[in-house]
């Protein structure tokens, strides 16, 4: 009776928080969503994008439409997640995040065993292949192998490159108070895993459909 | 807060009435040429107009506010159109701490000074004292990749979103003998005139268009659209006399040089989104594209009509 109370509480604090973060990136960003490749609607996907800040998985959390927000999880890193308190109920109950270990020898679960649970479970994914954030000069970061082994398990789930713009001038790593941009968040067109096509490639034509959707290099 | 003077209730109507001209007109294009919406032109036009309802109602509530609702407006006008023109700048992460100044600092400074009409200090804080303190803050960060490039862009930026458009609300602060009380109408009739300018260089520059001013910065400015445009506006401006201090040839002159003040706005901006590689300067004003799309030419007009006022009206 109390657990169920608490359940209950605590998905409407949930709630609340999740709209109120949403209604902030919208604020600060007149955040834009261009459906370029693709429409919004609920097929079961896995979108992948560009990682440059603290804040990406929100404005793309933001970007879809309320309908596909509730059924779309973001795969995060465990380590940041669960270090405090706040930051677990965040990554917990507001995001309803798939939470990965990212180091391979304090796993207890293989990270794309948990992420192709997850899409059974009937969830679409927001993933950020490049592992960590990009604060180099060049546009996306190699990708690491987890999209090519999500991609082969599940070959029949769209995925989709997803580019956010601006957003590592909105909340550079280390700053506190986001300076207000304005951010778009593009869509493009899915892929596949083709039959016989090798990890290298794969990975390769992957991060070249995401690098394809940022705006001409000023 | 004081009444509004009568005077804006009529200007407001007449606005309502054009607008309400320009709805029939562009419903009966629509109907006649491409009732299935798909003439592309047609719908812009469409949907300016339903954008020009939809801000001069909003301006329109800020004039009968007064002096506190022109002052907000223009404050939020500042920040959106300073948010679009940096989106488009080529800052770098050492310039956060002085661009986060510019937002939530200065900005609100600005207006505040306006507010409390205290020009000694509004008129020299952010050329002088905002433009010496912004590339301190971002030398300290380090990185002196394009460190002029990076502060003249954001100088330049800040000049026009804030300093220029600051000079709109400070239009309340003259005083001129024998119009006491009715300033707020200058603000009216400096929007409407150069607003009216653009439109109507925008309708002259379709129907008869032909020889392009500068064709590598923006291809719908014309010759014929420029003098059909300016001439329209200032005559509209001379027909609007009785809500300034002017008589109707006066208005005239000075609608003429905000005109022309206007349209090096417009033309300025141009260059710099041409630059960019961008249409539009943002996406929030349907058909209109951004804020500065709509403000560029008020940018440039406000400060030389309020010198205008200042110098030859104004006791003070």
């Amino acid at each position: 009776m109390i657990e169920q109370a608490r359940l209950y509480l605590y998905n409407a604090i949930a709630r609340v928080t999740g709209a109120a973060v949403s209604l902030f990136a919208r604020l600060i960003t007149a955040l834009r969503p261009v459906w370029l490749g693709c429409e919004p609607i609920a097929d079961k996907r896995v979108y992948f994008a560009n990682h440059t800040s603290n804040g990406d998985f929100v404005v793309v959390w933001t970007a879809l439409p309320p309908s596909l927000r509730s059924q779309t999880r973001p795969v995060a890193a465990a380590d940041y997640w669960l270090a405090s308190r706040l930051r677990s109920f965040a990554g917990r109950w507001v995001f309803n995040a798939v939470l990965i270990d990212r180091r391979p020898d304090m796993r207890t679960e293989n990270p794309v065993d948990q992420i192709v649970a997850a899409l059974d479970d009937g969830y679409s994914l927001i993933l950020f292949p490049e592992g960590k954030r990009n604060t180099t000069a060049e546009a996306v970061l190699p990708f690491k192998t987890g999209l090519y082994h999500v991609a082969a398990a599940r070959p029949d789930v769209d995925l989709v490159p997803v580019w956010i713009a601006n957003l590592s001038r909105i909340m550079p790593k280390g700053e506190i108070i986001p300076l207000p941009l304005l951010c778009t968040v593009t869509f493009g067109a899915p892929l596949r895993l083709n039959e016989g096509e090798a990890k290298a490639d794969f990975l390769l034509r992957a991060a070249n459909e995401l690098r394809a959707l940022a705006p001409v290099a000023t | 807060m004081t009444a509004p003077p009568s005077e804006l209730v009529s200007f407001l109507v007449a606005v309502g009435a054009i607008l309400s001209i320009a709805t029939i007109a562009g419903q009966t294009l629509r109907s006649r040429v491409a009732p299935d919406r798909t003439n592309p032109v047609i719908e812009e036009i469409n949907a300016r107009i339903a954008s020009w309802w939809a801000m001069v109602v909003l301006i329109g509530l800020a004039l009968l506010a007064g002096r506190t609702g022109i002052v907000l407006l223009f404050a939020v006008c500042s920040f959106a159109a300073l948010r679009e023109f940096l989106s488009l700048t080529r800052t770098a992460r050492a310039d956060h701490w002085s661009l986060l100044l510019a937002f939530y600092v200065i900005l609100p400074l600005q207006y505040l000074l306006v507010w409390h009409d205290w020009y000694g200090l509004y008129s020299i804080f952010i050329p002088v004292y905002a433009f010496l303190l912004l590339p301190v803050l971002s030398a300290l960060r380090g990185g002196p990749d394009r460190f002029l490039d990076r502060i003249a862009e954001t100088q330049w930026a800040i000049m026009l979103a804030i300093y220029c458009a600051s000079y709109v609300p400070a239009l309340l602060n003259l005083h001129i003998p024998g119009y006491e009380g009715r300033n707020i109408l200058l603000v009216a009739y400096l929007i409407f005139v150069v607003q009216f300018s653009d439109v109507m260089q925008f309708v002259w520059g379709k129907l008869v268009g032909r020889h392009r001013i500068a064709a590598s910065i923006s291809p719908s400015k014309t010759w014929e659209g420029f003098v059909g445009g300016v001439a329209t506006a200032s005559l509209a401006g001379m027909a609007l006399w009785w809500i300034t201090p002017f008589s109707p040839f006066v208005s005239l002159s000075v609608s003429f040089a905000m005109c022309l003040a206007g349209f090096a706005g417009g033309l300025v901006l141009s260059a710099i989104k041409r630059d960019r590689g961008v249409k539009d300067w943002g996406y929030v004003i349907p058909g209109h594209g951004g804020f500065i799309d709509r403000l560029d030419s008020v940018l440039f007009a406000a400060p030389i009509f309020l010198h205008i006022m200042r110098y030859a009206w104004s006791l003070k």
